[in-house]
């Protein structure tokens, strides 16, 4: 069905089901409860969950397929970011003129860059790709100003054009984005006993796009196409030996991938319509890189496990404080149990990056593949026998 | 003219830092053949081990002053280093003032044992492994190391002076025949400059010119004979790293009164010195010292204002603008060795 074979078709229908049931998976605790604290189901949340799904898919098509590592592609997402704010500024607040420019200008910014750094490989590209994102985000900050908003970022106004749509609301107020008239924040409440589950609109609409791109990588990942990419991260030397121009191909997947990022921020945008350079500093380039890695690079769903990983445990972990970890530990000695809150304080809260740095070198470390080669390998355990080609094609991420 | 010699005198002390911590990048990589992203972070590490040292020094206990009361008329406690109890008060302020120029001696063995460390412990593992993985571990442990300090001293930067024989400016406008005050130089500059110029002299002549340091280039220009003859070259490289990780963290450690040190210092230094390495040319020392200057200076000279009016914003992007540049039309950097890292 869809091109697709059964193995992917069951892949999609997993994301597919997962995103659209989020908001009851991730509200497991009742409302009120202690645990409540641990749900992820608010829009807001949410709404990262898939964008940064989004960004992190695109990044694999990328580094998972072509071993390029680009360390400068929020570069790409913050342009996104840009252009659809400035479509809100003025055109309309109907997000999909904004989403569709915001991919076209980061796919026309990608090609540009990508067309200068793709000249080298290795840690030169890294470099070039740094340095490009961080000369646009120092632009972007200081002298480009009167397009970006500088240090304030772009912001919506009440005196902006809006061709097609009004500039302000009844009561005064700059519109919300809205898709036909559904608001992006309008949410759909659902009471069911002690549990409260948010439905969003916003979090719907980038949960389709999400749906799609996934759709799309599994096409790239399974197409001559995909498979050119993986033979140019295997070895290029032989590629350009056996007389193949490898360069269209890699600024092909550059394009993609930036235009994912693109897509990304046109969505981050119509979530919350401003833009900041922030998104295009070498620390958020840095992110994607770590969620690609941790969820396991290569893979088609292990991006997305790791910016929901991620973007889970910054919101979690920084939020359980002292007083919360006493209460799990209650039931120990006293000083045992402060002697163990004082071993955790430090990788709660604030310290939260000093968890995901040591997770990411131990995942490093131990398992190049990520998470989905974690997984595998535990069901290979469960799994006593199985025969030997199958799993050396799963557990193996593209060489 | 004046303003000429101004703006290369500025981009000395930053060119000096760029200068160390490429000088340490390349050492590591010519020599283990590693990508350190995690050398920014030994460069703050050095910058805390003046600020621990300053901590230390004035460490101190509660003594009450019989002479004196406070404002409820007890007698009033006073805070006295434990450093006036064993020099005596004078020779006590004066090691507290000199705590920057006194955290060298301790920061020499600290940074080595540090380098050692993460040698042996993680980046050893990494060897056979693509670059790819050697940046991931290493900005891995970049993080750690940056949240561990921000977990120990806090997020703020946290002011270290130098010693008051350093405060104020030496005045090369009257030296030089300009006018007095037309450029004006804070003397820790100038002494990090020079600090700067001895460490890499002291690096260059210890490959040059001792047994040890000709094993070790050897070792950079082919490993596999070095080691057939007999020559235990991977302990060699681990001292290297030792000495390379001193490199940074000197280099931190005087930066400290030029910029309050803060826990994300090092990062901000990373990226840069990458891309002073880059243009300089993998594997090349000369190249990367030489690139650090340029660099340096070169971002000073894109402040001036002359230059602003003409090219808003070109001060902030000129590094990456010439690292592109470079890299287009010469591949190899400014003085890269054939055959490294050419893929």
């Amino acid at each position: 069905m869809l091109g697709l074979e059964k193995k992917d078709l069951r892949l999609l229908l997993i994301v597919i089901g997962l995103t659209m049931l989020a908001p009851f998976i991730l509200n497991p605790f009742p409302e009120g409860s202690e645990m409540a604290q641990f749900n992820a189901g608010y829009p807001d949340l949410m709404q990262r969950f898939v964008i940064f799904g989004i960004f992190a898919i695109g990044f694999n098509i990328l580094f998972g397929l072509t071993g390029y590592l680009s360390f400068g592609h929020a570069a790409f997402l913050g342009v996104g970011s840009y252009a659809a704010v400035w479509m809100f500024k003025l055109l309309s607040m109907n997000v999909l003129p904004a989403i569709i420019l915001s991919v076209i200008i980061a796919g026309l910014f990608s090609l540009l860059i990508g067309f200068i750094s793709l000249r080298r490989s290795g840690i030169y590209f890294s470099i070039l790709t740094l340095a490009f994102a961080q000369m646009s985000f120092a632009l972007a900050y200081s002298v480009l100003t009167p397009i970006t908003g500088g240090e304030t970022g772009l912001q919506l106004a009440l005196d902006d054009p809006r061709i097609f749509g009004a500039a302000q609301t009844a009561t005064g107020n700059i519109p919300v984005p809205a898709l036909f008239g559904l608001e992006m924040r309008a949410s759909y409440e659902l009471a069911l006993g002690n549990w409260l589950f948010t439905f969003n609109a916003g979090y719907y609409l980038a949960a389709l796009f999400l749906i799609l791109s996934f759709y799309l990588a599994i096409r790239i990942f399974r197409s001559p196409f995909g498979m050119m990419l993986r033979a140019i991260k295997s070895n290029q030397t032989r590629m350009s030996y056996t007389g193949l121009n490898s360069r269209p191909y890699t600024l092909a997947a550059f394009v993609i991938s930036g235009m994912y990022a693109g897509l990304a921020g046109g969505l981050m945008a119509s979530m919350d319509p401003l833009a900041g350079a922030e998104r295009m500093q070498w620390t958020a380039s840095g992110e994607v890189v770590l969620m690609t890695i941790l969820g396991g690079a290569g893979t088609l769903i292990g991006p997305v496990l790791g910016a929901g990983m991620i973007k889970y445990f910054e919101n979690i972990f920084s939020k359980i404080n002292d007083t919360i970890l006493h209460g799990w530990f209650a039931f120990l000695p006293d000083g045992l149990e402060n002697f163990v809150v004082a071993i955790i304080h430090p990788f709660i809260g604030k310290g939260w990056h000093l968890t995901l740095g040591l997770v990411f070198m131990l995942v490093v470390i131990f398992l190049p593949g990520g998470l989905v080669q974690g997984g595998q390998k535990i069901a290979a355990m469960f799994r006593r026998k199985q025969p030997e080609d199958a799993k050396s094609k799963a557990t193996e991420p593209a060489e | 003219m004046d303003q000429f010699i101004l703006q290369i005198l500025n981009g000395l002390d930053k060119g000096s830092a760029y200068a160390l911590i490429a000088l340490g990048l390349t050492l590591i990589f010519g020599t283990l053949g590693v990508v350190n992203f995690a050398h920014g972070a030994l460069f703050m590490l050095g910058a805390f081990v003046a600020v621990t040292m300053s901590k230390l020094l004035t460490l101190s206990h509660k003594v009450v002053d019989e002479t004196r009361t406070d404002f409820l008329g007890n007698p009033l406690q006073v805070e006295v280093p434990y450093i006036y109890d064993w020099f005596g008060q004078a020779t006590g302020d004066v090691i507290i003032d000199w705590a920057v120029p006194i955290s060298i001696i301790a920061a020499i063995p600290v940074m080595i044992a540090i380098g050692f460390i993460m040698e042996r412990g993680l980046i050893k593992h990494f060897y056979k492994r693509p670059h790819a993985d050697q940046i991931l571990v290493t900005f891995g442990l970049a993080i750690v190391i940056q949240e561990i300090v921000k977990y120990l001293y806090g997020a703020n930067p946290i002011p270290t002076p130098a010693p008051s024989a350093f405060v104020g400016s030496f005045d090369f406008g009257v030296a030089l025949g300009f006018d007095p005050n037309a450029i004006i130089y804070p003397y820790w500059r100038l002494v990090y400059f020079f600090f700067s110029i001895g460490i890499i002299a002291a690096v260059f002549a210890f490959l040059q010119f001792t047994t040890f340091g000709m094993v070790v280039r050897a070792g950079m220009a082919d490993r596999e004979t070095v080691g057939l003859l007999g020559i235990d070259i991977d302990k060699r490289f681990t001292i290297m790293f030792g000495i390379a990780a001193a490199v940074a963290g000197l280099a931190g450690v005087m930066y400290a009164p030029i910029n309050s040190p803060n826990y994300h210092m090092g990062m901000d230094f990373l990226v840069l010195s990458f891309v002073v390495v880059v243009v300089g040319g993998m594997g090349s020392l000369p190249g990367a010292v030489a690139a650090g200057f340029l660099l340096g200076i070169l971002e000073s000279f894109a402040s001036m204002s002359a230059v602003i009016d003409f090219l808003p914003g070109i001060n902030q992007i000129i590094i990456y603008l010439v690292a592109i540049i470079i890299l287009l039309t010469r591949p190899r950097g400014l003085m890269g060795r054939k055959g490294v890292m050419e893929e």
